[in-house]
């Protein structure tokens, strides 16, 4: 394994009296694409936003690149997420921007490249996605396929030493899906990044990723690689990609007694 | 005893969510001030939103404005006739005008209109996660988002209500020197001779600015802390134009009693 880009160790973190995520140990290494999943709620995407400093753990540590992201000033944190990118779920892009502007955005904000230079970059950005047709087109006229596409693009714009995804595949087509995570494989590789996967998507997830964390209840209880865990016999990670109904993972949400609460409602 | 408990502990709640919120509102305020500095080093963005905040304001601002005045002319002139004080049309027109309502009924449909809009803006950008995915870009939204509405509004704000101003003298005059016939030498004469600068446009051009403040820090407060949903966004918009209602209506008594009363 590579030297880790990314080190978690012994994080907690908890929103007022809801512990979130408990003991958390990680290691991300630099250059691999890593997946980070677990079923809805399990504490995924809050190790994501830990990861981007926007919101600090409790306890533990969690650093990126060598240096403890907890204890970034806002400059600081700012000059480490230059060299970051992130998608998120939904894409999130500009609305009141062109598909070029919101790709150029974060080279306006960041760079003092002339005008042709960003151009050539965002052209390049959008035909790596396969998009450099929609230049013109704003937001509200993409597909959601397309826009995660575009949002992809955006997130790349610097070349980032580091990548987020915050659950890439959700509300697509199969055929995006594929588009998505082939490109999120291919870029990961043409800019030597270390990517996070936060997802859900077990079929499309493994068949692109170097490791896999599985999460459930906030804590870790598996890794590996995509080969190992196709075989694991592990009762979680075994339910979770082999999707079964009720494991470890229960299908009840707690509850008492379905007796006592009819009876208790008759009188 | 339970009831009475109960009373007061909603009444707590309550007071200290308020509080909270109104500190949480001053630390934003001195935070998006901290960051203001970009706007005004990138002029573009400030045009941007001088454009949205002003000049899109400009037809409901100068429409009222005309209004306004007309009302003020037909109400002025059957009152001072009674009087035999026509030819003060002039002065009553443009004194109401410049003092009150130029000031204050610009600053009302300037909430309706700008802070409704920039409170809906602000708070969808929230809601789609362009606030959040802004800031991973590391680009302050405080700095790119907020401070340039903040000011874009605050620097509209005294431009419409000299404008809504003008609008009302000239609806004022069509009726009571166009249409009802007073004389339109006395009409001007009397108003440049009795409306002071420093007294009465300077402390118009005061108040517009106060509520230009107060409007626009509103609106792009509420559109930040507006929960990030279709009901929270809505609730967040009807927050603006209430608050800033009262806010202007507070403001302007208060202002009046410095100016006006020597107090």
């Amino acid at each position: 394994m590579n030297s880790p880009f990314v080190e978690i160790n012994g994080l907690d973190f908890a929103y007022g009296d809801r512990q979130i995520l408990s003991g958390i140990d990680m290691q991300l290494p630099k250059g691999k694409l890593t997946a980070i999943m677990g079923g809805s709620g399990c504490g995924k995407t809050t190790l994501l936003r830990l990861i981007g400093g926007q919101i600090k753990p409790d306890r533990g540590s969690l650093k990126v690149g060598g240096q403890e992201v907890s204890r970034f000033s806002e400059r600081e944190l700012y000059d480490m997420r230059r060299r970051m990118g992130m998608l998120f779920q939904f894409g999130a892009l500009f609305t009141d921007l062109s598909v070029y502007d919101n790709v150029a955005f974060p080279l306006r904000e960041h760079t003092r490249l002339p005008e042709s230079a960003i151009r050539d970059l965002v052209l390049l950005k959008l035909e790596a996605v396969g998009l450099r047709g929609a230049a013109q087109l704003m937001p509200a006229e993409l597909s959601g396929g397309m826009a995660r596409r575009v949002a992809l693009a955006r997130s790349v714009a610097l070349d980032p030493e580091l990548i987020l995804f915050d659950e890439p595949f959700t509300g697509l087509d199969p055929i995006s899906l594929s588009i998505i995570a082939t490109l999120i494989r291919r870029l990961t590789d043409a800019l030597g990044a270390t990517s996070v996967m936060v997802t859900h998507d077990v079929h499309e997830s493994l068949a692109v990723v170097d490791y896999v964390y599985f999460m459930a209840g906030g804590r870790m209880v598996g890794s590996g690689t995509p080969e190992e865990l196709r075989v694991s016999t592990d009762p979680y990670v075994y339910q979770f990609v082999h999707a079964q109904p009720d494991g470890p993972v229960h299908f009840h949400y707690p509850a008492g007694g379905l007796d006592e609460q009819l009876l208790a409602g008759a009188a | 005893m339970r009831l009475i408990e109960r009373f007061f502990t909603v009444i707590g709640a309550n007071t200290i969510d308020r509080v909270w919120r109104l500190g949480f509102a001053a630390r934003f305020f001195l935070a998006m001030l901290s960051h203001s500095v970009e706007t005004f080093r990138r002029p573009r963005l400030l045009l941007r939103e001088i454009y949205a905040s002003g000049v899109l304001s400009l037809i409901i601002i100068l429409v009222s404005g005309l209004f306004v005045g007309l009302v003020l002319g037909l109400q002025g002139y059957d009152t001072l006739q009674r009087y035999g004080s026509s030819e003060a049309l002039g002065i009553l027109v443009a004194l109401s005008l410049v003092r009150e309502l130029g000031p204050v009924v610009a600053a009302l449909l300037f909430a309706s209109r700008a802070g409704s809009s920039m409170t809906a803006e602000v708070g969808l950008m929230k809601a789609t996660e362009q606030l959040a995915a802004m800031d991973m870009m590391a680009v302050n939204p405080l700095a790119r988002i907020m401070a340039p509405r903040f000011w874009g509004g605050v620097l509209s704000m005294p431009l419409l209500a000299a404008l809504f101003t003008a609008a009302g003298i000239f609806g004022g005059w069509l009726i009571g020197v166009i249409f009802i016939g007073v004389d339109e030498g006395a009409f001007w004469a009397q108003m440049q001779a009795n409306v002071n600068f420093r007294d009465d446009v300077f402390n118009g051009i005061i108040k517009s600015a106060v509520f230009g403040v107060a409007v626009s820090l509103i609106a792009v407060f509420e559109g930040f802390d507006a929960v990030p949903t279709a009901e929270g966004v809505s609730r967040a918009i009807t927050r603006t134009v209430v608050t800033s209602a009262l806010a202007i209506l507070a403001l302007d008594f208060v202002l009046t009693s410095f100016m006006f009363r020597g107090l």
